[in-house]
């Protein structure tokens, strides 16, 4: 079975909002019509948003951490948000686990968003249906886009490659993977909803360096061995300092 | 939660139509057995069920309000096998038909005897179908009221004294109301609707005062730390990435003061419960009309005012997400 979905590194995350933007401007552009905003430049702006990235403060000053996070469907295995649906509009799809909302079945009655924990379903105010991540479901599998392209909109624009999008039911993926060796998590596991997004916990970076990987004992060429020093008569290049 | 006027209206309207339906359909039981005097004439149920149905028509009429898409409400019907609301969207309509055919089987007379009973318990069309009807009043009430109590997350609600509430607090403004009516249709009733009404106020009060108890004593299971994965003691939303609002900050906090929270509490004790107890005291020994009318018309506001606070006193734990603007 596919679940695919995103792994998110808080390690990584710098807060700069692109992955925000691009959701916005990819899936506002899509067949679905354009995700409703409200005074955009006025006083008390509003909009529908798939993604969202917040800032925590870790810690008390000075010792403090900043945390940027993230937010945006989970893509849950046991979807709270799917059961309480009246209409079927809500629903998970067994092909590859993508929690997704049939606008045209949707009555607006916003049961699902109260059945979701995490707050990441949005009614749009216009269209006067719940809206929600798809993880790029018009994208991902346009074969009319390069393979390289045909990824969720958020994970394409983060410059520092803080989204990693996978199978992570797929024990060799980049995603599982990633989740293996980084002690990736998920997001307020009492509830059972088991969110297929993880996160991966911010990590001290380290780097050890030994002498033996400075300069390779086993070394037939000696390219790596200190120059012989010339003497001081010998003329240099420029005769003033010796090479 | 924001308490929505929508789902206030609808939950209180058809809690009285259905409580009034048990009351008219108790009565012509108890009267069959002789325990209360038989009405001669179908009026008073004809009359008492179509006041019901006007109440359950209002409360269906206000839920529209709720939806996006009214016009595609009849889809709501589909997803009965998982879906509390779906369950609620069958039976409240197969309710108000059974309330309309038991007020039109009264109101024309046309009541075939289907049975006999042991030696001499007739069992005819009304009393068929007003047990249909029961069997739909009460499991209407069980699916309003798991709508709330099945989100697990949303701790107030999620807790079988969420069923027993709606069934009693629907009830008992149902028996008010059947009092005030009979007060006008069939005066050797009151007594009997009144002292019910009282009771299920009475129990009403107890059951609602206890989730009151055990809502004061939540812990929420969700805390900031669970909701980011951060283990430390210490951590504080600094922006929540937007400056202006959201459906996030808008469908899921009342945005009032606590103060004012904390006095619909009691605004609501009294108006749905103790008013009512002492004016139904007062009517019970005057029968005096206008105590019933003032009984049920006090009742229901205070109703409105505990539906308000029943949604308001939610805490939904993703308004752990939204607890700093920037």
């Amino acid at each position: 079975m596919t679940q695919l979905a995103l792994v998110i590194d808080l390690n990584v995350c710098v807060g700069c909002h692109a992955c925000v933007t691009s959701c916005k401007e990819w899936n506002t552009s899509g067949a679905a019509g354009a995700m409703s905003d409200d005074r955009p430049y006025g006083a008390d702006p509003t909009g529908t948003f798939f993604n969202r990235v917040q800032t925590y403060e870790v810690g008390c000053f000075p010792k403090t951490e900043t945390v940027h996070f993230p937010k945006s469907c989970l893509h849950c295995e046991e979807p709270p948000c799917v059961p309480v649906c009246p209409t079927g509009a809500s629903y998970k799809r067994k092909e590859d686990g993508i929690v997704l909302v049939d606008y045209d079945k949707c009555i607006g009655c916003k049961y699902c968003s109260w059945a979701c924990p995490y707050g990441v379903r949005e009614i749009d105010e216009h269209q006067k249906v719940m809206k929600k991540c798809t993880l790029c479901v018009d994208r991902i599998y346009d074969l009319s886009l390069p393979e390289a392209e045909r990824r969720p909109a958020c994970v394409m624009a983060c410059p520092t490659s803080a989204r990693l999008f996978g199978d992570v039911h797929d024990p060799d993926s980049a995603v599982s993977e990633a989740i293996r060796e980084s002690g990736g998590y998920q997001l307020m596991p009492e509830w059972g909803t088991k969110p297929s997004n993880h996160y991966l916990p911010r990590r001290k970076t380290q780097i050890r360096i030994h002498t033996d990987e400075l300069i390779r004992a086993d070394n037939p060429l000696k390219k790596e061995r200190q120059l012989p020093k010339p003497d001081q008569n010998e003329p240099s290049l420029d005769d003033v300092t010796s090479w | 939660m924001h308490p929505a006027f929508s789902v206030i209206f609808l939950t209180t309207l058809i809690g009285v139509g259905q409580g009034l339906f048990l009351a008219l359909y108790t009565g012509q039981v108890y009267s069959l057995i002789h325990v209360l005097p038989t009405q001669a004439e179908g009026g008073f149920y004809a009359g008492g069920s179509a006041l019901a149905l006007l109440f359950l028509i209002a409360g269906l009429a206000a839920s529209f309000f709720h939806l996006g898409h009214p016009e595609r409400a009849w889809r709501s019907a589909a997803k009965w096998r998982t879906s509390w609301l779906s369950r609620e969207v069958i039976v409240l309509p197969s309710f108000m038909g059974t309330v309309f055919l038991y007020a039109a089987v009264h109101y024309t007379g046309w009541n075939p005897q289907i049975a006999i009973l042991g030696e001499s318990l007739p069992l005819d069309l009304s009393l068929v179908l007003g047990a249909v009807g029961t069997v739909l009043c009460l499991a209407l009430f069980v699916c309003t009221a798991m709508i709330y109590a099945c989100l697990k997350f949303l701790q107030e609600w999620h807790s079988p004294l969420t069923v027993v509430n709606y069934l009693l607090l629907g009830s008992a403004s149902g028996f008010t109301l059947a009092a005030a009516f009979s007060v006008y249709s069939a005066p050797d009733m009151v007594r009997f609707y009144g002292t019910w009404a009282m009771i299920i106020t009475f129990a009403g009060l107890l059951t609602r005062a206890a989730s009151l108890v055990r809502n004061a004593r939540l812990k929420p299971k969700s805390t900031l730390q669970t909701a980011i994965g951060v283990r430390h003691v210490q951590v504080a939303q600094k922006a929540q990435g937007f400056m202006g609002g959201s459906f996030n900050t808008r469908e899921f906090f009342h945005g009032k003061p606590v103060r004012l929270l904390r006095s619909v509490k009691w605004l609501f004790l009294l108006g749905a419960f103790v008013m009512p107890l002492l004016l139904l005291g007062g009517a019970l020994s005057s029968l005096a009309g206008a105590f019933f009318s003032a009984a049920f018309l006090t009742q229901y506001a205070g109703l409105l005012a505990e539906r308000w606070f029943f949604f308001a006193q939610a805490n939904h734990p993703q308004n752990l997400y939204y607890q700093a603007i920037s």
